[in-house]
């Protein structure tokens, strides 16, 4: 099976297809949603999805083990942006109770070409990372809340993104067992 | 050394997937139930062993060996539940369950869009993959025993 000799070559696409396609699908829903609001909740939950499916592809390509707090988290997420996007974002700004963290990205593929225009200043542009860093953790047990906290396509110097830890999900019992 | 049966779990304990090679003796119950009572043990093994552990295991249960035939176990990450049922002397079969896993489940069913991950998998390809990893594995030797 050549797919599996050669899976830790991530294969490279070119960046501008991505930042291309995407940009073409976001338009797209503004042009089909009533309001911006709709579209960023929208890119979050599909986001959500890729983020369901992304986790598998991640621990069949790493083989990472369970993480031992929501710093070893933090850490893996960042090797997962490094892996999926090609961008190493800064893990900051942690809260002193240690349940909630940034990522801090310079540069975001998703927006190199991208301006908004005034009358959609208040669209999450890259809702979509929230949604996969949401999916994919509530599918290792942990819920989680993300948001855009900064946002270069409003002006700010970087992009941040936040992650405030929820809960540990349980394992669910098998049906008709009490 | 044989293969008997798969079975895959999603982490709801709902059966998405069931083949046999060379399964010797049927249980006489539907699929549904023996799937049913296959998780039900696997799921309080489980947590029993857990328990029971001198310190906090890692993988947890691996397997189980009766005179007859082994049970592997391997649980993803997320809650998927890989279960092999292989003869006595079956070598390197948790290495064949991660194969399982990598290179056929998650290649084709987690990157096929239009299939749903918590629906039973009747994907064609999948089952084609999944038959020629598991027969070209040396695990895998037709004879029975």
């Amino acid at each position: 099976m050549s797919r599996a000799s050669n899976r830790f070559d991530t294969k490279k696409v070119n960046s501008e297809l991505v930042t291309l396609t995407y940009g073409a699908l976001v338009a797209q829903m503004v042009k089909d949603a009533e309001n911006t609001d709709d579209v960023s909740k929208q890119l979050e939950r599909l986001g959500y999805n890729m983020g369901v499916r992304l986790i598998e592809d991640f621990l069949a390509k790493t083989g990472t083990g369970r993480c031992m707090d929501l710093k070893d988290t933090a850490d893996k997420i960042q090797s997962a942006f490094k892996m999926y996007l090609g961008v190493q974002p800064n893990v900051a700004n942690w809260s002193p109770g240690g349940d909630e963290f940034s990522f801090i990205l310079d540069t975001n593929p998703l927006t190199d070409l991208v301006e908004l225009p005034d009358d959609l200043k208040n669209l999450k542009y890259c809702n979509i990372i929230c949604g996969v860093i949401r999916g994919a953790l509530e599918m290792v047990q942990l819920d989680v809340q993300s948001w855009i906290v900064q946002d270069q396509l409003k002006g700010d110097q970087n992009t941040e993104i936040r992650v405030k830890f929820i809960r540990r999900l349980e394992d669910a019992m098998p049906a008709g067992e009490d | 050394m044989t293969v008997h049966n798969i079975y895959i779990f999603n982490k709801n304990g709902n059966l998405l997937y069931y083949h046999e090679w060379n399964r010797l003796k049927q249980t006489g119950m539907t699929r549904e139930e023996e799937a049913k009572l296959m998780y039900g043990m696997l799921f309080s093994i489980k947590s029993f062993v857990n328990k029971i552990s001198p310190v906090d295991p890692k993988d947890g249960f691996l397997y189980y060996k009766t005179s007859k035939y082994t049970l592997h176990y391997f649980e993803t990450l997320t809650g998927l539940k890989f279960v092999l049922n292989t003869d006595i002397n079956a070598q390197g079969v948790r290495e064949l369950l991660q194969e399982i896993y990598n290179q056929v489940y998650v290649e084709y069913v987690v990157k096929n869009p239009l299939l749903n991950l918590s629906e039973p998998i009747e994907s064609e390809i999948f089952k084609a993959k999944l038959d020629a990893l598991v027969k070209q594995s040396p695990v895998f030797l037709s004879r029975v025993p």
